[in-house]
């Protein structure tokens, strides 16, 4: 985040948003983590079995 | 004056066939959209065939710029002898080269669109479950919304504007490029690896979107190969005198709703702005193209982009710029070019998400697709220690954007939803009220045997009595419930309604 100094700030109330939004990012981070370590069991079950193959064979022809 | 922002978007769904050895994409296609029109209405009186699309008007050759022969590009071709129908909510459900289409019908603004954008994923669900009675035991059709193959085939999702004939075309372009260029950083669905050749995962092991790789010049009329930021298909769909269409191929398929929404409620606000000569401002790129690819593949947002003039910009930096721009114009104008109400929304939830993206972009993995698959893929290769070019990544990619409800990764991560499901689900059948939409949908609701064919801008009706009957509807904005709504309640057959209708003004 070095580089946050170079970014033009063209309005004044996006600078109260970051600094009143700054506790929460991590307390929202670490309950998104809580939440994917769950899903991550969960999808493991409806995970295509042989991802190799599943990869391989997902062919499409060019559209539009 | 800016013209009233009537949208719709245009996807393309990837298809496969699982438990057949050797599938044909087209065949499949047919199967998939064919089930689900058996499945969901009944036999036509005295016909066999479901409502058709009429091509009478069809010319996606017309090039914005002039005659396109001259240009060398080459014209989309028509595809009239494959399966082609109108749907009662106004969608268009057809089989495009080697993939199911299903276009929206016209909304009247950006929320409209996440609902009949739903509504399509359910239909294809349906059409799912309806195929699979017709395959072979053991074998199940499988569509993905999504629009590249990892392989270097691409299949698009595409956004429809209403814009007014009258403004010079190479001042959309000067203005709308940049925002083509770094909407993405909102709109982007995500991708493991490129698929330019000569670039590995070292290089770019995940980027913003799936369609950057694809697309080759600025400006042009072509959609399968050398795909241009502005497309330049001048086929307006209404009154030529009076409109163009403005026909945007650089957009992902989402699964979020919200990226669904920004992208196309932004897209409304800066068109309606470059109508009212808004933006003085000209930001040009110094190479369009290649920033499309380094706003995809930086996923910090913080690579500086050459212009023309010799500076460096962000993405952020834009897209900060134009919102700002967006707020003067709502406070000096108003927004009810783009719905009032839903404009509101479209600003602040713009400046939420970019507030977000400043910050971390992760922040955003319950809202937007890029973030919410990159999220998901490295907690899955922190777990397992999986490099960047391990099949499961890949395989996890491709299922985020699977439709079968017990098999897709964006349903499970829970996204923000905007509408609700009862909402989408009634948008299955019933068309948009503020649009002619909902004069086509109306129409096929109520007197199905006798329509013969529809298209955007008219309608064929049988009467009984010789020659069929065209219903022109040039209008885009007329059409809608408050206009027709009457009328049409009052007529018992279509006989009486072509009959109301010659003789009234439309």
């Amino acid at each position: 985040m070095a580089e946050r100094e170079q970014i033009k700030k063209p309005a004044p109330s996006r600078d109260e948003a970051e600094v009143a939004e700054a506790p929460a990012k991590s307390e929202s981070g670490e309950k998104i983590k809580a939440e994917l370590d769950d899903l991550l069991d969960e999808i493991d079950e409806v995970l295509e079995t042989n991802a190799e193959e599943f990869v391989k064979s997902y062919i499409q022809k060019g559209g539009e | 004056m800016a013209t009233r922002k009537i949208v719709g978007i245009e996807t393309e769904y990837g298809i496969v066939v699982r438990g057949a050895d050797d599938s044909n994409p087209i065949a499949a296609s047919s199967t998939l959209i064919n089930a689900y029109i058996a499945a969901t209405t009944p036999p036509r009186a005295g016909r066999t065939a479901p409502v058709g699309w009429d091509f009478e008007d069809e010319s996606p050759g017309n090039d914005a710029r002039g005659d396109a022969s001259s240009l060398g590009s080459l014209a989309p071709e028509v595809e009239t002898h494959l399966v082609n129908t109108v749907l009662t909510n106004g969608a268009r459900y057809y089989v495009d080269h080697a993939h199911p289409e299903l276009s929206t019908p016209e909304c009247g603004d950006a929320l409209d669109v996440v609902r009949y954008d739903r509504a399509a994923e359910l239909i294809l669900r349906r059409s799912m479950a309806a195929a699979s009675s017709s395959l072979p035991p053991g074998q199940e059709i499988v569509v993905y919304k999504n629009n590249s193959d990892g392989k270097g085939n691409s299949y698009g999702c595409h956004e429809n504007y209403l814009m007014d004939r009258l403004v010079p075309f190479g001042r959309v372009v000067t203005h709308i490029t940049p925002h083509f260029v770094t909407r993405q950083i909102f709109g982007g669905a995500g991708k493991v690896g490129s698929e330019v050749p000569g670039i590995g995962r070292d290089e770019v092991p995940f980027q913003i979107t799936q369609r950057a790789d694809f697309f080759e010049e600025e400006v042009g009329l072509e959609t399968t190969l050398k795909r241009p930021i502005v497309n330049t298909r001048d086929e307006p769909h209404a009154d030529a005198q009076k409109y163009r269409r403005l026909h945007v191929i650089v957009g992902d398929a989402n699964m979020a709703q919200l990226a669904t929404f920004l992208k196309v409620g932004t897209t409304s606000i800066v068109l309606a702005m470059i109508e009212d000569d808004w933006l003085e401002r000209e930001i040009r790129f110094a190479a369009p193209v290649q920033a499309l690819r380094h706003v995809s593949y930086d996923l910090g947002l913080r690579r500086p982009l050459p212009l023309a003039d010799g500076t460096t910009t962000t993405a952020l930096e834009v897209q900060w710029h134009l919102l700002e721009r967006a707020r003067a114009y709502a406070a000096a104008r108003g927004l009810d070019v783009v719905g009032e109400e839903v404009g509101k929304q479209v600003l602040v939830r713009w400046e939420e998400v970019l507030t977000d993206l400043e910050a971390d972009p992760m922040r955003l993995a319950d809202r937007l697709d890029w973030p919410a698959k990159l999220s998901l893929i490295e907690r899955y290769r922190e777990r397992d220690g999986l490099d960047w070019d391990h099949p499961r990544l890949a395989a996890l990619d491709l299922q985020y954007h699977d439709l079968r409800v017990e098999r897709s990764l964006a349903s499970r991560l829970g996204l923000e939803q905007l509408v609700d499901d009862a909402s989408a689900t009634a948008a299955i059948e019933e068309p948009p009220e503020d649009t002619r939409a909902y004069f086509r949908g109306t129409c096929l609701r109520r007197w199905r045997d006798s329509v013969v064919a529809a298209n955007w801008d008219s309608m064929v009706f049988d009467v009984g009595q010789d020659p069929l009957r065209r219903i022109p509807m040039m209008e885009p904005s007329r059409g809608t419930r408050a206009h027709v709504g009457r009328l049409l309640e009052r007529c018992e057959t279509p006989a009486e309604l072509v009959e109301q209708l010659g003789s009234s003004d439309r």
